[in-house]
């Protein structure tokens, strides 16, 4: 381990992003065969089946939530926004640095996204439905979610385009469509090797019809290139008007802890921080399970420990201003709010909150500890958890002490609340299984040009 | 001149082991004066496009021809609804509280832009397109895995059988097939 440690440290620039003696063939045969001729490992099966059973917990609880209403959660008059506004935000947050690994690192030329990109890129279309669900079930009553949209209405109203509730539902599906066309885009390629190298029938049949008769002419490669540079410079500003606008959904309102100036960039960094942590739950496992050592190599993981601890700290600023204005705006209930977060009845969730995504990922400053798989892995999963508190401790102890004390009231999820947040981590998980069964995980064709990069040098 | 073998024949293709080894038979196809040339290869090559006579990128103004439209129309629809079709009045404050009607402005202007930017390069490529001669080529399922080929074809009016056959030849190509049409 120390050897290697040092390998590092010594070749910091030359680190290979993959390792030597691949081919453009063997690159190929590798990802795809993954697909297409290895069999199906025990531990996907196993993984798939466990997910899948939070799937069905998902349904049941939300159709039990559709039969009673949203009472059976632990919501109430003053905490109107529990679990549901909680978990959108963290679900949302993850996405975004799917958005950022394919978008904005592209548009920086950094060349180690490019075997990380596709999940990450799945990762956030996974997450962004997660996030979906919701405000929708919030609603209360979910059909009528159309209103939300201006369309020639019988009724004769119209959205009130003012309202940051209305920003997100805007922000949010166009963030879901451009994610999901970029996503596309970048997979089309692939799907032609997958056409091409698919020996049974319906395989072929299927990645052909996806693929769309892609025959990867000099040409079509050329505006693809383009398109995918467009795409790219699109996504950046639009991941950051996102997270942007969700923390409008709270800055905007004049409740102490929300209504703040600090919320926009902090929310942004916050939401790459829980995204990358995620990509990195993810991909250790993952390369782990399908040997792709090769492939998502340490430099990978090092850098994305790097990001995390950039944007932790960018997090821990946020919390800093947060304590220091709430203190200097000389607003008792500002004031009052800081201290009921640090002793109050949530003050476990706080200290908690500080320690996951604070303290714990100070350890990433340790070259040992960015190059160790499982220290990242355990970090990552710190920084997952802390971040969910985060959001619970904006959402529901801001909700639970305002401006009179007699409108003060406590709040605690119920075992639905429970029921379905573990429910939409099933679905993400269970998509994710699918996805890496059935589509190529790693860029092929990204990985066969890094090759022609790396062979000119 | 229409012979029988122009309309079964839809070209003569090469195959290349490198890029550029692809590279420079495009642009030896180009100088000798063929015009109806296609390379093909399993990533984006830089300036194999160019080698082959791709001038005029218009994907980049459909692009922008979207996110205008995408602007223009968002704030329109805001400004319709709240000034035109909805007029609340709200404290006294002005209808048209243009501030407000940024952000969905600018989150249309993004997506139909990236529509624009989608939908373009399926139209601009001609995709989808369920049948293509050159996968009549067996060896052609390699140009999604490691090989590069170079198809010069047979509506060129430089195009003859035989000559064509012979400059390929002069290429030293991996091999040389007839794709039928």
């Amino acid at each position: 381990m120390a050897d290697e440690v040092d390998k590092i440290l010594a070749s910091e620039e030359i680190a290979p992003v993959i390792e030597p003696g691949h081919t453009y063939a063997s690159i190929t045969d590798k990802i795809s065969a993954i697909v297409l001729t290895r069999p199906t490992p025990m531990l996907w099966y196993v993984g798939f089946g466990i997910s899948f059973v939070f799937v069905l917990i998902l349904l049941f609880a939300v159709s039990y939530l559709l039969t009673k209403g949203v009472g059976i959660w632990g919501i109430n008059i003053p905490v109107a926004w529990g679990f549901a506004i909680v978990n959108f935000v963290w679900w949302i947050g993850i996405g975004h640095a799917g958005t950022l690994i394919s978008a904005i690192l592209l548009l920086l030329r950094q060349k180690w996204r490019n075997s990380i990109n596709r999940f990450a890129e799945a990762m956030t279309i996974f997450a962004v439905m997660c996030a979906g669900l919701f405000p929708l079930l919030h609603l209360g009553r979910p059909w009528y979610f159309y209103w939300l949209f201006p369309y020639p209405s019988t009724m004769d109203i119209q959205p009130q385009f003012r309202s940051p509730l209305v920003w997100d539902v805007f922000a949010v599906s166009t963030y879901f469509t451009v994610s999901l066309l970029f996503w596309y885009v970048g997979l089309i390629p692939d799907l032609a090797t997958l056409r091409d190298r698919a020996r049974k029938r319906f395989p072929r049949f299927a990645y052909g019809m996806l693929a769309m008769g892609w025959r990867g002419s000099a040409v079509h490669w050329h505006r693809y290139e383009t398109a995918s540079l467009l795409l790219a410079g699109l996504a950046t500003p639009l991941v950051v008007s996102v997270h942007t606008v969700v923390s409008f959904d709270f800055t905007i309102g004049l409740v102490p802890g929300w209504h703040s100036t600090i919320f926009p960039p902090y929310f942004v960094a916050g939401a790459i921080y829980s995204g990358f942590a995620m990509v990195l739950t993810l991909a250790i496992p993952l390369r782990k399970m399908y040997g792709l050592e090769d492939f998502i190599t340490l430099r990978h993981l090092k850098n994305m420990g790097e990001v995390m601890l950039a944007t932790g700290l960018i997090v821990a600023y946020g919390y800093m201003m947060e304590g220091f204005v709430s203190w200097y705006s000389g607003s008792p209930f500002e004031r009052y709010l800081m201290f009921y977060r640090m002793h109050g009845a949530y003050r476990y969730m706080f200290w908690a909150l500080l320690l996951f995504n604070i303290v714990i990922p100070q350890a990433l400053w340790i070259l040992r500890v960015r190059t160790s798989p499982l220290a990242l892995f355990i970090i990552a999963i710190c920084v997952n958890v802390g971040m969910w508190l985060e959001r619970y401790v904006i959402v529901v102890v801001s909700l639970s002490r305002d401006f009179m004390p007699s409108a003060w009231g406590m709040y605690s999820g119920t075992i639905w609340d429970y029921a379905v947040f573990a429910g939409t981590i099933g679905l993400f998980l269970a998509l994710m299984f699918v996805f890496v069964r059935l589509l190529p995980m790693i860029s092929i064709f990204e990985m066969r040009g890094l090759l022609h990069e790396e062979s000119e040098k | 001149m229409a012979t029988p073998t122009r309309i079964l024949l839809y070209g003569l293709m090469a195959e290349f082991a490198t890029p550029e080894a692809l590279l420079a038979a495009a642009e030896r196809a180009r100088a000798e004066g063929y015009r109806r040339i296609d390379a093909y290869s399993p990533f984006p090559i830089e300036g194999l496009a160019e080698a082959i006579g791709f001038r005029k990128n218009r994907l980049p103004f459909i692009v922008l021809i979207g996110g205008i439209v995408g602007c223009l129309g968002g704030f329109f629809l805001q400004y319709w609804v709240h000034v035109l079709y909805y007029p609340i009045n709200i404290g006294g404050r002005p209808l048209n509280s243009w501030p407000m009607f940024i952000p969905i402005t600018f989150e249309l202007t993004i997506l139909i832009a990236a529509l624009a930017a989608f939908f373009g390069l399926l139209v601009l490529n001609g995709l989808p397109m369920p049948y293509h001669p050159v996968f009549n080529v067996e060896r052609f399922e390699l140009a999604t895995r490691n090989r590069f080929f170079l198809c010069i074809e047979a509506r060129d009016v430089k195009f003859d059988v035989d000559g064509t056959r012979r400059f390929i030849e002069s290429l030293h190509p991996y091999g040389i097939y007839e794709v039928e049409n």
